[in-house]
């Protein structure tokens, strides 16, 4: 027993320097020099101030951008800190709703989300994306059909061409990687600020 | 279910199995104490090591020394972790201010992360600062992998020697390990993350403020570090609190392939790397195969489950599989083969989050962990956890024709069967004894988030998560409380240590044995007869034991759900 004592401890201690300390330092080194917009988070700023990450959603609440996906992260309530109320796409809580798929509040909620899209479009079917909450709250992503669904109301709200709007999200999906990994997506960010861009001109 | 989906798994399959080939022979070499192309790098590290910690690589231990080596090993890092966590407030790289963990979840969190289970009743970017996340817990997730393939040495020692007395060098399987396995690996995955968009940096958080004005707080830190040894040592404990569906854990379809591929990578070339040790690699593609049945068929239940999708929705006008719980840039099939695939391995991460799934979804990822995790499993424990298996199979077999049962040219006599059989049927014990006392007590059931029998899966989950040492979790259920956090860290405990001894146990009784030429009544075990024995075993003994309890949590749930009927 105490002759494991030594190399025990030493190696414990070799190790925690080595793959606890030397490893993510290197790492962190490596990588600001390699892929520095990454290691920072992949920012996204304008007229210098940070507006969010290219690869976390957030939430778009009016009828002018596209709307993300349903997002179930909470965070503490201002009034009362020891509770936790809804805040959508709070970046520093991730988690979903991890309802079981024969929840009452499970089908309850989607079912008024349904008929609340419904009344923005009544024309095509809505789509299961736009009424699903994420797995992390923070999904950057709508499907192609999600934010085609929304493109009658987004141009309605700031007066410009439907056609113009389509066009602008379709150029937006991002296809499967190499033809082949993952699903077709559109980046809300990055849609709502080509969209603001088309507002400008 | 669609043809591209199909395709996405025969390709991760076919890219899986090639990987193991290579990364199963290089593994032999290294552990076998062979020079490889990193040997002139490491070497000097390696002896470094050794002499600061006093150790001669060339002394060898006995089954009982070995345990012992290890036992005292992991016990040190269980004190340093706690430690760590218990005062994370006056430690550096602390830029949120976290305080300190309390006593019962570091508790938990100690013993999950040193048995490489990776269960997580905490949020880590709302708990813990870099200092906990890089020196506690990258530390142990490199170590306790370490620590799994080490006994797997040991056990593989015990059919490959004839007539010995000493299993390895602890020391020496743990160092080789880290430096020349785990470390490399690592590296490469590490900075593939980074390019793909995970952050790496010691930063604080950084508040935006979004297009529409409000603020978002983007938490950071070096996380790409630490997520590639939490999938390639099959550790699995998220940097964020839902792991690797958060975009920054996991940004695109590319990192999420290589994160899964790097789930079931080591423990799938273990089997290769067996196969050399024993020198006879047709062995180890045979268990390669028995495992690779059982996690397609699982699969293949898991992405039918998952694409035919929730009827409740369906009624309300919606089409497709259900996206609660989903991410848009993995969709159904990614979802559903990460499911799989990490609760085959004892990995625990998840890209989609588990309690959403449909019933039969989540239960294959149920019945995976309730085998004890042998369909690859964790790395070195997954194999080691499948040759008690083995043993029991080949002594099936010697029962039906009436012979000694032989393995690898060893006889398997009374002692290794009862220490096979203690080994596997410990882990139901834990699982359904604290199953059954949190499904009637009041401090069992108020974790529960969904009423019928979804709630009484949650409950299943947990405890054959934490005994599986696997880690993922159905998230709605409140594990942080001081009855789960104690029982969840004893089911931590029993699953890894309590397996661990009967094991070496084994491998010191084999590795006396003389070993016996094989003859014309010899079971050859590298054969499709051996596969389909060895897939049965699992199934009967490990699956049986559970059926019960799953017909009364997932089953009933998917008969109720076709029925229309919710809770």
């Amino acid at each position: 027993m105490l002759n494991h004592l030594r190399p025990a401890l030493v190696l414990l201690g070799a190790f925690t320097l080595l793959t606890g300390v030397a490893y993510p330092f290197a790492m962190t080194g490596i990588a600001q020099v390699a892929f520095p917009r990454q290691a920072l988070g992949s920012l996204v700023e304008q007229d210098g101030k940070v507006i969010g990450s290219s690869i976390m959603g957030q939430s778009f609440t009016t009828d002018r951008y596209f709307q993300s996906r349903p997002s179930a992260t909470v965070g503490p309530d201002p009034a009362d800190p020891s509770k936790s109320i809804s805040v959508p796409y709070n970046a520093a809580n991730s988690g979903g709703s991890n309802y079981g798929p024969t929840s009452k509040a499970l089908i309850e909620r989607v079912s008024a989300d349904v008929e609340a899209r419904k009344a923005q479009n009544p024309s095509s079917p809505v789509p299961m994306d736009l009424v699903t909450a994420s797995a992390s709250g923070l999904d950057p992503h709508l499907s192609p059909e999600a934010a085609l669904f929304q493109v009658e109301r987004v141009a309605k709200a700031r007066g410009v061409p439907a056609d113009q709007v389509k066009a602008l999200v379709e150029r937006s999906v991002e296809p499967r990687t190499f033809g082949l990994l993952g699903e077709p997506r559109v980046n809300v960010l990055a849609l709502n600020l080509a969209l603001d861009k088309v507002g400008s001109q | 279910m669609t043809i591209n989906g199909w395709l996405q798994i025969a390709i991760y399959f076919a890219i899986l199995t090639a990987l193991a080939a290579l990364l199963g022979r290089f593994m032999a070499r290294v552990f076998e104490g062979e020079r490889t192309f990193l040997t002139p790098m490491l070497g000097p590290v390696e002896r470094g090591f050794y002499r600061l910690a006093g150790v001669d690589e060339t002394t060898e231990q006995s089954w009982i020394a070995y345990a012992v080596a290890m036992l005292v090993f992991n016990a040190a890092g269980f004190v340093l972790l706690y430690a760590i966590l218990r005062l994370q407030d006056v430690l550096p790289l602390n830029p949120q201010g976290m305080s300190a963990m309390g006593p019962e979840l570091a508790f938990n969190t100690a013993i999950s992360f040193v048995s490489n289970t990776n269960w997580q009743n905490y949020g880590g970017e709302s708990t813990l600062s870099y200092f906990s996340q890089m020196v506690g817990l990258t530390t142990q997730n490199f170590v306790s992998a370490a620590t799994g393939v080490a006994l797997l040495l040991a056990i593989i020692r015990g059919f490959s020697r004839a007539s010995a007395k000493t299993v390895g060098n602890f020391w020496v399987d743990l160092t080789r390990t880290t430096l020349y396995v785990l470390m490399p690996l690592s590296i490469l995955v590490g900075l593939f993350l980074v390019w793909q968009g995970v952050p790496q940096n010691m930063g604080a958080y950084v508040d935006a403020t979004t297009l529409e004005g409000a603020k978002q707080t983007l938490s950071q830190g070096p996380a790409a570090s630490q997520i590639a040894i939490k999938q390639l040592g099959t550790n699995g404990g998220g940097f964020w609190n839902a792991n690797s569906a958060v975009p920054y854990e996991n940004p695109t379809p590319l990192s999420n392939f290589i994160q899964v591929l790097s789930i079931l990578l080591i423990p799938a070339a273990l089997c290769v790397t067996f196969g050399r040790m024993v020198k006879d690699e047709r062995q180890g593609w045979a268990i390669y195969a028995a495992m690779s049945v059982v996690f397609l068929a699982c699969v293949a239940v898991s992405y039918w489950a998952e694409g035919s999708g929730n009827p409740l929705l369906h009624a309300l006008g919606l089409s497709g599989g259900s996206m609660e719980g989903k991410e848009v840039r993995f969709g159904v099939t990614n979802s559903s083969l990460w499911s799989v695939a990490t609760t085959a391995a004892s990995n625990g991460s998840v890209n989609a989050m588990h309690d959403s799934l449909t019933p039969l979804g989540g239960m294959m990822a149920l019945v995976l962990m309730q085998l004890s995790e042998v369909i690859f499993g964790g790395a070195g424990s997954g194999l080691y956890g499948m040759l008690l298996y083995v043993i029991v199979a080949v002594f099936v077999a010697g029962l039906m024709v009436g012979r000694t049962p032989e393995y690898l040219g060893k006889k398997i006599e009374a002692r290794e069967v009862k220490f096979a059989l203690l080994g596997i049927l410990v882990l139901p014990l834990f699982i359904l004894g604290f199953m059954s006392i949190a499904t009637v007590a009041p401090f069992g059931v108020s974790s529960v988030q969904d009423a019928g029998p979804h709630g009484f899966s949650e409950i299943m989950y947990l405890y054959s998560s934490s005994v599986g040492n696997n880690g993922s979790a159905f998230g709605g259920f409140t594990g942080n409380t001081p009855w789960y956090n104690v029982t969840g860290g004893v089911s931590m405990l029993v699953g890894r240590y309590l397996m661990i001894i009967p094991v070496m146990a084994i491998a010191g009784a084999l590795v006396a044995k003389k070993a016996a030429p094989a003859s014309a009544g010899t079971f050859p075990t590298h054969g499709g007869l051996f596969v389909g024995l060895l897939v049965g075993v699992v199934l009967i003994v490990g699956g049986l034991t559970f059926f019960p309890a799953l017909a009364l949590g997932p089953i009933v749930e998917h008969l109720a759900m076709l029925a229309g009927q919710t809770f």
